[in-house]
């Protein structure tokens, strides 16, 4: 896990705005975020974080009309060693982008593959849109990306239907699709939630495997913080649209420094665990509260009302992102008691 | 399904008021009782209904429909095979106007969604629908054929004229765009629908994460999932677009299935109605097949049996 040295994704304020019937809704506010070539970082949080919403905002996917980026940044460097701001390119220049030089898996393996093309149909189009190979050609390629993720009987198997085909087999399709154009970042929304907890572990090796090999940077979006400790070598953990604390993932795990990071640990459950407690007569450990609607945050730290820590100065203003050393950084104005 | 749907005609028929002798006889020589009945007896009319049914039953099933009692030189199956040909041209011509037009129109409206055009597509689909035919068959003959005189009021050819395909095509313009206009309305909003559904699915952003253009991401990976339940409808509305064929042949005076059918009741020829209902139910089945084919040729998921 070396410390990676320019980074190929850098993202500086971004802010993500949703225009609905009742006003505008702020769901990624003001975020800093970098994966650098080869590196692994894991953006974390519950549903309605903002973590989906920061992917789609770099791929330049959110609902036309409805998403659109308001403020901020999203540095990209390409295959080609350019490196251009992603937030303000022509659909036309983002296109060429997308498929080629940045890759997407996406949860479900159900519904994101097309049921009417076939697999190798699928997985060759990135190849005949961004290198205009011809079919057969293609196809070949499709083949041996098949096999690369792990499908036996490869070239049958490009002859399926997705409904052919397992849900861990039709997510490895996906992965090998992504990988088609040979990327340098993949972008992966919470690839493991739908499957089997015994195929995520596969799926798992497979996306560690092949980010080896191909030293890609990965974005790995989930809320699994099992996953995180298994694949990244860095973690940013969203709350409410911000980056509450980042830094690297054995050190936000041993020490984390902001009360939600702690809330998470200690809400996954340890093997064995679940039966003490319940012979005790104790409860698992929960975050009190739920999430705050974006459209009604409270004011100053959107956390403090779910907050064990929180105190009077909390409400004052969103608290800024304080170093906790030089690569751990956490969002909480009483993260040194936090710590403790 | 055939049989079933000829006891229901032939039951109907005998039920309605009036005697087909009526309509056989000239009224101008008069006939005695004794004659009429003898009459009756010679074309089998005076049989209880169910010896009828079965006679022409039996007839029927070796491939002969009878002779109209109309034109007696003239054997029903000829008769209505001959009036095939320009039903089919006229349907046909009316349902791939339907189609294309339809198809075109949804895909624009569901794309650009509550934008100037979809809204006057809708508006037009919804006027589409809520006009009957003989009603939009009879404000078209009079605006577009007597009004602003571009097409011929009715009929195939222009009479004593040696053939010609223009001359077809000018003839069936016409009569086909204002046969098409419900089938292509209902089209249109299926289309809608199914592509507005469509254009949420998940293989509709994975195709854009891809860098597939908007255009194929529409044309190739939004359009051929949208199709399938437009087929299904596009199938079972040809049984309905019959209803408005007759409409639009009687109006038009075209020489089809529907004018045959249209004058076959007015002068109670049974063996031609029977003859021509048999031949438009025969017609539906098959097409409702091809439907049936159709999609699972466009959609992998279903095995053709």
């Amino acid at each position: 896990m070396n410390a990676p040295t320019e980074p190929i994704l850098d993202i500086r304020g971004l802010r993500t705005v949703f225009r609905t019937r009742g006003g505008e809704i702020t769901a990624v506010n003001g975020i800093d975020l970098t994966v650098g070539a080869g590196e692994t970082v894991a953006l974390v949080g519950e549903s309605g974080s903002g973590k989906s919403v920061t992917s789609l905002s770099v791929m330049r996917l959110l609902t036309r009309n409805i998403g659109s980026i308001a403020a901020g940044s999203i540095h990209f460097r390409s295959k080609d060693g350019r490196s251009r701001d992603l937030a303000v390119l022509d659909e036309q220049q983002m296109r060429q982008i997308r498929g080629d030089d940045i890759g997407m898996v996406f949860q479900e393996p159900m519904s994101s593959l097309n049921p009417v093309f076939t697999i190798g149909d699928q997985i060759s189009e990135p190849l005949r849109v961004h290198r205009n190979a011809a079919r057969k050609s293609a196809m070949e390629a499709a083949i041996t990306l098949l096999e690369q993720v792990g499908i036996p009987d490869a070239r049958r198997r490009a002859g399926q239907y997705p409904h052919e085909l397992s849900g861990g087999m039709r997510q490895r399709a996906t992965i090998a699709m992504a990988l088609a154009c040979d990327p340098t970042l993949l972008i992966a929304d919470e690839p493991t939630t739908a499957l089997d907890v015994t195929i995520q572990a596969q799926i798992l090796d497979l996306l560690l495997k092949l980010q080896r090999e191909r030293g890609m940077g990965v974005l790995f979006v989930t809320h699994n913080l099992g996953v995180v400790a298994e694949i990244a070598h860095r973690v940013a953990v969203m709350y409410a649209g911000r980056i509450v604390e980042q830094g690297p993932v054995a050190e936000v795990f041993r020490n984390p420094r902001h009360p939600y990071t702690l809330g998470l640990l200690a809400s996954m459950p340890k093997l064995g665990e679940a039966t003490r407690l319940k012979q005790d007569g104790q409860k698992l450990a929960a975050i009190p509260g739920v999430v705050p609607s974006l459209a009604n945050m409270p004011g100053g730290c959107a956390f403090s009302p779910r907050c064990r820590f929180a105190i009077g100065a909390c409400q004052a203003g969103v608290p800024m992102l304080e170093s906790v050393d030089a690569v751990h950084q956490s969002r909480c104005i009483r993260w040194q008691e936090v710590g403790q | 399904m055939l049989i079933a749907l000829s006891m229901l005609i032939f039951l109907l028929l005998r039920l309605t008021p009036g005697d087909p002798i009526d309509a056989y006889i000239d009224p101008n020589i008069p006939m005695s009782p004794a004659q009429l009945t003898e009459l009756r007896s010679q074309l089998g009319l005076d049989r209880p209904l169910p010896v009828q049914y079965l006679a022409w039953l039996r007839e029927a099933l070796s491939g002969n429909l009878g002779r109209s009692i109309q034109r007696m030189d003239q054997p029903v199956l000829s008769l209505v095979l001959s009036r095939i040909g320009p039903t089919v041209l006229l349907m046909g011509t009316a349902l791939a106007i339907a189609i294309v037009a339809g198809i075109t129109t949804g895909v624009i409206s569901a794309v650009r969604r509550n934008s100037p055009a979809d809204l006057s597509f809708s508006v037009l689909a919804l006027v589409g629908i809520s006009s009957p035919a003989f009603l939009s068959a009879l404000v078209g003959l009079y605006v577009f054929a007597v009004r602003l005189n571009w097409a011929p009021s009715g009929g195939m050819l222009t009479p004593g004229a040696a053939f010609s395909v223009s001359d077809l095509l000018h003839h069936l313009v016409l009569p086909a765009a204002l046969l098409s206009i419900a089938q292509a309305a209902l089209v249109m909003r299926y289309m809608r629908a199914s592509m507005l559904e469509v254009l949420n699915q998940d293989y509709v952003r994975t195709a854009r994460a891809k860098g597939v253009a908007e255009f194929w991401v529409i044309a190739k990976h939004a359009l051929r999932n949208a199709l399938l339940p437009v087929v299904t409808l596009i199938g079972s509305t040809i049984g309905l677009a019959i209803g408005g064929a007759i409409f639009i042949e009687s109006v038009f005076n075209w020489p089809g299935m529907g004018l045959l059918l249209v004058s076959a009741v007015e002068t109670r020829d049974y063996p031609v109605i029977m003859g021509a209902t048999l031949i438009i139910g025969g017609c539906v089945i098959v097409v409702n097949l091809l439907t049936d084919i159709t999609y699972a040729v466009i959609d992998p998921r279903i095995k053709v049996g």
